[in-house]
């Protein structure tokens, strides 16, 4: 059953990865996208990874794929994307090349046999417990650098968006806004 | 604990026929609701009291014309509305409403999928559910679709943070993220609501918004946006939208039941399978109450509301919570 469910979800993630490389529509490229995310997480379920699973539900599907969703407006969705290839060879020899490098280094140590679990979870606790003590033992200072650097691009997205936060347009007379009607 | 492969699927088909019936009957109760706060009568003409009005307006959503806009993409279009209503019906699957209970000599626990991390599993499928709305509107071709879109997006992730923040300090209470630990909790403790209320009302005020309930009802604005992402649906495929949000509503008042107001333990003299539901109709109905007394907000009152009052709040809340919890 387990065996099945595998190859299931991984034929129809690769298939709609495809489908987001392949596809010149931006709307089915992102859609197919936002499905591989949602079965990604059936793979972490099988794997008894609850909590790994909903975190890449609710992190990827919910907040990464929305934002992108929202850059993805500032298109004509009913028209196909042109894309500009001056050189496809290049493209395909850099994709594939990255994509063996990748698959080379995941497969290399199970070709050894060399995987064991350096921090194997304690007996007896759930998932989330499991995530969190390892989390704040052992990766303890790259869990606070990683946090830090969210705290930094934060900061300096509110800085970048932020620079007449304290004007509300929708609140202002329209006479005492100049420049609307110059740009209109 | 015996789990069967029936069991699950008759308990799946169990929770499609009864909630699609419910938010059916939600849409009369609504009206009804409505009419009552606004001193109508509501609906009167079909049947006893309008009780037949769900089977004319089903007539009238089943045989109307199915229509497709000519630029939008057909696919996406077709789609959006089974996200919906899919992920509105998954995520009730990892909510348990009653006791356990034996029926016929057989054990049955009352949650289709009992995943130990319940309350994520049911706050990321209500998650993913913001592609209903968000696809609809960009499929569709049409100006204010894509602006109920960029609404969706806006609020949905927005008030995601808000409600995830706000369960926290509740889940650092109990220590579990499983809904059943929840309600065992409160069988031994007093009521969430009266340890963490500024969590309920934080939880309550995102609920509307991820609901997409009248005071937060941004996507679909009428006075502003048409209908915003429903603006070029018809018939059964608009149906399908509220089938969601109606079923969408039925999770949060369960949620709202079993974390902050006792679950499904008794109540004095009430079993708990009552007690709970008399829980879920009264949320239900407050939904429909604050529907009724307060007018729409405006976008920008809105965001602001998410991330500098409540996204604070619920901060503030984790933190005391925190402290307490360790001292």
């Amino acid at each position: 059953m387990i065996t099945f469910a595998f190859y299931l979800f991984a034929v129809l993630i690769t298939g709609l990865f495809l489908v987001t490389v392949m596809s010149k529509n931006v709307l089915y490229a992102m859609t197919s996208l936002a499905a591989g995310m949602v079965l990604i997480s059936g793979l972490f379920f099988i794997l008894g990874a609850d909590f790994l699973g909903v975190v890449q539900l609710i992190v990827y599907v919910g907040a990464v794929m929305a934002v992108y969703a929202f850059a993805m407006m500032f298109f004509d969705l009913s028209r196909d994307v042109k894309e500009r290839h001056d050189n496809p060879w290049l493209i395909f020899l850099l994709g594939g090349g990255i994509a063996l490098t990748l698959v080379v280094m995941f497969a290399a140590p199970i070709m050894g046999e060399a995987v064991h679990a350096l921090y194997p979870p304690e007996e007896g606790a759930t998932n989330p417990q499991a995530v969190g003590l390892v989390l704040f033992t052992k990766y303890l200072l790259p869990f606070e650098v990683a946090s830090v650097m969210l705290l930094v691009a934060m900061i300096a997205g509110i800085i970048l968006a932020g620079k007449k936060m304290e004007i509300s347009l929708s609140a202002m007379d329209e006479d005492i806004l100049p420049d609307t009607k110059e740009n209109a | 604990m015996e789990v069967t492969y029936l069991g699950v699927i008759i308990k799946a088909i169990l929770i499609l026929a009864i909630i699609s019936a419910i938010a059916g009957f939600g849409t009369y109760i609504e009206r009804k609701v409505l009419a009552f706060m606004q001193r109508r009568l509501g609906p009167m003409h079909v049947g006893l009291y309008g009780l037949l009005q769900i089977a004319a307006d089903g007539i009238k959503l089943f045989t109307k014309e199915d229509f497709i806009p000519q630029n939008a993409n057909k696919f996406i279009f077709m789609l959006a509305p089974i996200i919906t209503a899919a992920t509105a019906f998954i995520a009730l699957s990892a909510v348990p409403v009653f006791p356990d209970f034996t029926i016929f000599g057989v054990f049955v626990p009352s949650i289709a999928a009992d995943v130990n991390i319940g309350i994520l599993f049911v706050l990321g499928m209500m998650a993913a559910g913001l592609y209903g709305p968000l696809l609809a509107g960009m499929s569709q071709a049409n100006k204010w679709g894509l602006l109920g879109a960029a609404r969706t997006a806006a609020q949905f992730i927005s008030y995601e943070v808000v409600t995830g923040l706000s369960l926290l300090a509740p889940i650092m209470m109990v220590g579990s993220l499983s809904l059943i630990d929840f309600n065992h909790y409160n069988e031994t403790h007093p009521w969430m609501v009266f340890m963490q209320p500024l969590a309920f009302v934080l939880f309550l005020i995102a609920g509307f918004a991820e609901t997409n309930r009248t005071p937060f009802d941004l996507l679909e604005n009428e006075a502003e946006i048409i209908a915003g992402y429903a603006t070029e649906y018809s018939g059964m495929r608009w149906g399908m939208f509220f089938i969601g949000e109606y079923a969408n509503m039925i999770t949060v008042a369960v949620l709202a039941s079993i974390i902050f107001l006792g679950g499904y333990t008794d109540l004095w003299f009430i079993p708990g399978w009552l007690a709970i539901i008399l829980k879920i109709a009264f949320m239900f109905f407050l939904m429909l109450w604050v529907r009724a007394s307060w007018p729409h907000v405006r976008p920008d009152q809105f965001m602001w509301l998410a991330w500098k009052v409540l996204m604070p709040l619920a901060v503030i809340n984790v933190v005391i919570t925190g402290i307490v919890i360790m001292v």
